[in-house]
């Protein structure tokens, strides 16, 4: 594991996107940095330009005008960044699905493969959140099982 | 000083070297103070170490139309003036050595992290960085007039010394400027302004998180951004050592009981600007300005008038 990964792995700054939530995601996102959950451990903070980010936490149910913007906040942010998306409505558009002002869930709408974890729940606890983002860190890691895994099968 | 000895000065002791490792771990401690404050856990202690190699790492983004020779340039300026100040106080205080009127070249080097943060706003061609540049700049006009008056009281004390060496070895012989009404005075108007230099709440307007989304570094990724974090934890390193030096004594003799001595004063700073820091709410510019100009400009007019007098 390269020093790029572990340090990225030990400090991932997050940016909270709010693609039109109910704001219950929010502020359980918001929780994650009050003295109960204190993500700062894992040397998380919450940055305010999407160009400092790590990781983007998006929340809610993408609607017509909020989807190009999330995209083109993906677009802006400086890579490596992780997207997580998270809260029922951020992985299938929730209760909202068959809305008129619905276009596609988020990773529709973001390029193939830049979700990295859906965390699902409404909202979702933050010990799902911290445990979505460790397992986004996780996939840093350049595989090995997986390629294991395929060995093995190409061997059976 | 030949200039090999100058230059191993300035990149390893008591320059950048030095300084990284004990900006780093001050503004560990920075962190973990506000994180207890908070009834928080707070970061290891590694992590400022961590932030910096992650950035150094991340992709670096140039907005279409911004200046690149500015844009890029800004950040070093900045670093290489908190460096150049660290060293100067440094050199003076662990090697006794400097030149006449080190004490203005520093005032002057000490605004070049500033200068770094107006110049990469503006060169950045966003809005709001525009916004956090001029923020940055009011803010300069603002405290730099009490911090020059309060600069002045030790130079006035000691019979017009412009040597940070000659003003440490003035302490040593006739005890430290903050013992004299007039140095505890423009010591207590030192810290708030260092404060201010510092960029840290409440007067970090010019990088409001959320007010204007980062300010003057909103473009800034990547090793970029890292220069600016890396000037910050070098400044946590040279402001209050400076103040520290100026007026509080620096290291003494630098026998074991000065050396700790001085290494308390400058803990006991630095916790007292991160208390500051956690017990403040950021003010609006204009309320800061109002504030140096009013509040702290008098207050410094005074002792400066109380040092002229022998207090």
């Amino acid at each position: 594991m390269g020093v790029k990964v572990r340090a990225l792995m030990k400090s991932p700054w997050v940016f909270h996107v709010s693609a039109g939530s109910c704001n219950n995601c929010d502020i359980e996102i918001l929780d994650c940095l009050c003295p109960r959950f204190d993500i700062e451990r894992f040397g998380a903070i919450l940055v305010g330009s999407i160009r400092h980010a790590d990781a983007l936490l998006v929340t809610g149910a993408m609607n017509r005008k909020s989807a190009r913007r999330v995209r083109q906040l993906y677009e802006q942010a400086a890579k490596p960044c992780l997207v997580i998306a998270i809260g029922a409505c951020a992985l299938g558009q929730g209760i909202f699905r068959d809305s008129y002002s619905m276009v596609q869930p988020l990773d529709e709408v973001l390029p193939p493969g830049a979700v990295t974890v859906y965390v699902p729940g409404c909202p979702p606890r933050p010990e799902a959140m911290i445990m979505g983002v460790v397992k986004a860190l996780n996939q840093l890691v350049p595989a090995k099982q997986p390629v294991e895994a395929k060995k093995e099968q190409a061997d059976e | 000083m030949n200039i090999f000895e100058a230059l191993l000065a300035f990149l390893v002791f008591p320059g950048f070297v030095f300084m990284v490792i004990v900006g780093m771990l001050i503004s560990w401690v920075d962190r973990k103070v506000t994180a207890r404050v908070q009834f928080r856990v707070g970061p290891p202690l590694l992590q400022p170490l961590y932030d910096f190699l992650k950035l150094m790492g991340k992709e670096t983004v140039m907005p279409r139309g911004a200046s690149r020779l500015a844009f890029f340039g800004a950040p070093l300026i900045g670093l290489a003036g908190a460096v150049f100040v660290g060293t100067m106080v440094g050199v003076a205080m662990f090697l006794g050595k400097g030149f006449g009127g080190d004490v203005i070249v520093a005032v002057y080097m000490l605004v070049l992290p500033s200068l770094a943060v107006i110049m990469g706003g503006i060169a950045s061609k966003n809005p709001l960085a525009s916004v956090g540049a001029s923020r940055e700049m009011k803010l300069i006009v603002g405290y730099e007039l009490p911090f020059m008056l309060a600069l002045a009281v030790p130079v006035i004390q000691s019979g017009g010394r412009l040597q940070l060496a000659a003003l440490l070895q003035y302490q040593a012989e006739h005890g430290s400027f903050a013992t004299t009404l007039s140095g505890l005075v423009a010591l207590v108007i030192a810290i708030l302004c260092t404060q201010a230099k510092m960029a840290v709440v409440p007067f970090d307007q010019a990088e409001a998180e959320t007010e204007v989304m980062g300010g003057a570094l909103i473009e800034y990724s990547g090793p970029a951004l890292a220069m600016y974090k890396l000037t910050k934890i070098l400044m946590f390193y040279a402001v209050p050592m400076f103040v520290v030096t100026l007026l509080w004594g620096g290291f003494g003799d630098l026998s074991a009981v000065g050396i700790i001595l001085g290494v308390l004063k400058y803990l006991v700073l630095v916790v007292l600007i991160t208390l500051i820091r956690n017990t403040n709410p950021r003010v609006r510019i204009e309320h800061a300005v109002a504030f140096f100009w009013t509040w702290v400009s008098i207050p410094a007019l005074a002792a400066v008038v109380l040092a002229a007098v022998g207090l």
